[in-house]
């Protein structure tokens, strides 16, 4: 992909992550996060990844999303009345914020430069069925038991609600 | 290199075309068989110069242009700018899909094979289920930039339901995914055409009779049309979260999801009933079983293949009409029942039985 549309999606998804944060309407906000992810999306397409690339608008614009808006459609949530304004709330965002930057500069400056060329295709589903079966199967299975104990823990929580 | 283009500009407009030509004449037959289950006579009243195969003129030219030239009602309070976006978002993303959706073999023309599919893409089938996740947003929002309680209902039932048929959706299509071992929809469409014995045609119905049925009913559901039209539901909620809509916008509600009962015929017709495939028919002609083959030109072969295609996608296009006018609507708990209790433990069961007997019998099919 051409540099030039590189940082055209690049810059329109730093706009939408920025449109998360200063809209004034929660389902603003929200669709500024779908915006954002589907351009990651179309990042890792752009990265020859279709596999990542698709899977995360199926998972998080395609559902996750729209139950964030669900949540705010019906509990009504209209444009914001009050700012945010607890000063330990600010300084913990802040910190938080300043810590992930740190992190992202951390990992960017160790990056050699002359890494070497993924093979072809590497994003395609065999590849990666490939190394999630083989070399990454322990992290898998594990990351599958942790979404099961967080959907044990949504169903007990909403059965608590109801009795 | 502008030949190249072009090849793509026409494939794709060719797709599409088919998809909305399928979506106009599938107006004038609902009307019909609407008709004929109702026992009247139906789109009768267009008889021009006294012949009454005219009602077919007035569906599709008539009508289109009549709705579109509505005056658009807008009423105060509304998000503007969302209730201008959603139905253009239903709308495309129940066209998209399409790109991925091969309506034909390979097409020789000289020295050049144009595959006559619009976006040969690996991960077909994720495509798709990609974009039709995204056409929720049409329906969340229009309801929600409405400002009106039946729409917001509406969408909120609507949202529900698409996302409880997806899950039973995507899971019978991984069993068919097992058995073709690719994602490519145009390969999938190649595997069924060898024969099972010498004279079985081996389409996927006979693989996956399970899978078509739970992804056909996740289709028809994602569609939201009765049995499945709660979010419209017009004796409860008005119209549902299209309740604010008039003019050009209620016509492209309308139309997305109208598209969307085309496009799961041609994903039904691609996964489950061999594509643009022909039985017997192969790239040189009609293979009589039991020896014997009658020639038939390759160009004639291709177009005969495109024409297998929309017939057969013509023919669920129409038994989704049927049963639309045949079953009564689901209540709210009957259709999350179905969906969570009915389709999802079967399509896991479906997933795993499929699994094993390719363990079992090793390979694909």
């Amino acid at each position: 992909m051409s540099a030039v549309l590189f940082l055209v999606i690049a810059a329109l998804t730093v706009l939408g992550a920025f449109t998360v944060v200063v809209a004034r309407s929660p389902v603003y906000s929200a669709l500024g996060l779908v915006g954002t992810l589907f351009l990651i999306a179309v990042l890792f397409l752009s990265l020859d990844a279709q596999l990542l690339g698709f899977l995360q608008i199926i998972v998080y614009a395609g559902a996750i999303v729209v139950l964030f808006l669900f949540v705010i459609m019906l509990l009504n949530l209209q444009a914001e009345l009050e700012t945010l304004s607890a000063p330990g709330l600010v300084a913990a965002a802040a910190l938080g914020g300043l810590a992930l930057a740190g992190l992202v500069a951390f990992g960017v400056v160790r990056t050699p430069l002359g890494a070497p060329a993924l093979a072809d295709g590497f994003g395609n589903t065999v590849p990666v069925a490939e190394l999630l079966f083989t070399t990454y199967l322990l992290p898998f299975e594990l990351t599958s038991v942790l979404l099961l104990v967080a959907i044990i823990g949504a169903v007990v929580i909403g059965k608590k609600r109801l009795a | 290199m502008l030949a190249d283009f072009l090849i793509d500009v026409v494939r794709v407009v060719f797709i599409i075309l088919l998809a909305v030509q399928i979506v106009a004449f599938g107006g004038f037959f609902e009307r019909k068989i609407s008709a004929l289950i109702q026992d009247r006579i139906g789109a009768n009243r267009a008889s021009i110069f006294g012949f009454a195969g005219m009602g077919l003129v007035n569906t599709l030219v008539a009508d289109p242009i009549k709705w579109l030239l509505k005056e658009d009602v807008r009423i105060t309070g509304t998000d503007r700018l969302l209730h201008f976006w959603a139905p253009v978002v239903s709308l495309v993303m129940a066209l998209v899909p399409f790109a991925v959706v091969p309506f034909g073999n390979e097409l020789v023309i000289g020295d050049r094979h144009i595959n006559l599919q619009a976006a040969p893409l690996g991960v077909g089938v994720l495509y798709v289920l990609a974009m039709v996740s995204l056409g929720v947003y049409g329906i969340v929002l229009g309801g929600w930039a409405s400002n009106n309680r039946w729409a917001l209902l509406g969408s909120v039932r609507g949202s529900a339901q698409m996302i409880s048929y997806e899950i039973a959706m995507g899971l019978a299509l991984v069993g068919a995914v097992l058995v073709y071992g690719t994602l490519d929809l145009q390969e999938m469409v190649h595997a069924q055409g060898q024969l099972i014995g010498g004279w079985l045609p081996a389409w996927g119905i006979l693989y996956q009779p399970l899978g078509f049925i739970l992804f056909f009913v996740g289709g028809v559901a994602e569609s939201k049309r009765t049995p499945f039209d709660l979010p419209e539901s017009e004796s409860e909620l008005i119209a549902g979260y299209f309740t604010e809509y008039s003019g050009a916008k209620h016509f492209m509600f309308f139309m997305a999801d109208f598209v969307e009962v085309v496009l799961v015929s041609a994903l039904v017709t691609t996964l489950y009933f061999g594509g643009w495939q022909i039985p017997y028919l192969a790239p040189d002609g009609f293979h009589v079983p039991g020896g014997g083959v009658v020639a038939v030109a390759p160009l004639l072969v291709t177009i005969l293949g495109v024409v297998a295609f929309t017939l057969k996608m013509l023919f669920f296009t129409v038994l989704q009409i049927i049963l639309r006018w045949t079953l009564p609507r689901f209540r709210y708990d009957q259709l999350m029942r179905l969906g969570w209790q009915g389709l999802l433990p079967i399509a896991l069961a479906n997933v795993v039985v499929t699994a094993g007997l390719l363990l079992w019998l090793g390979g694909h099919a």
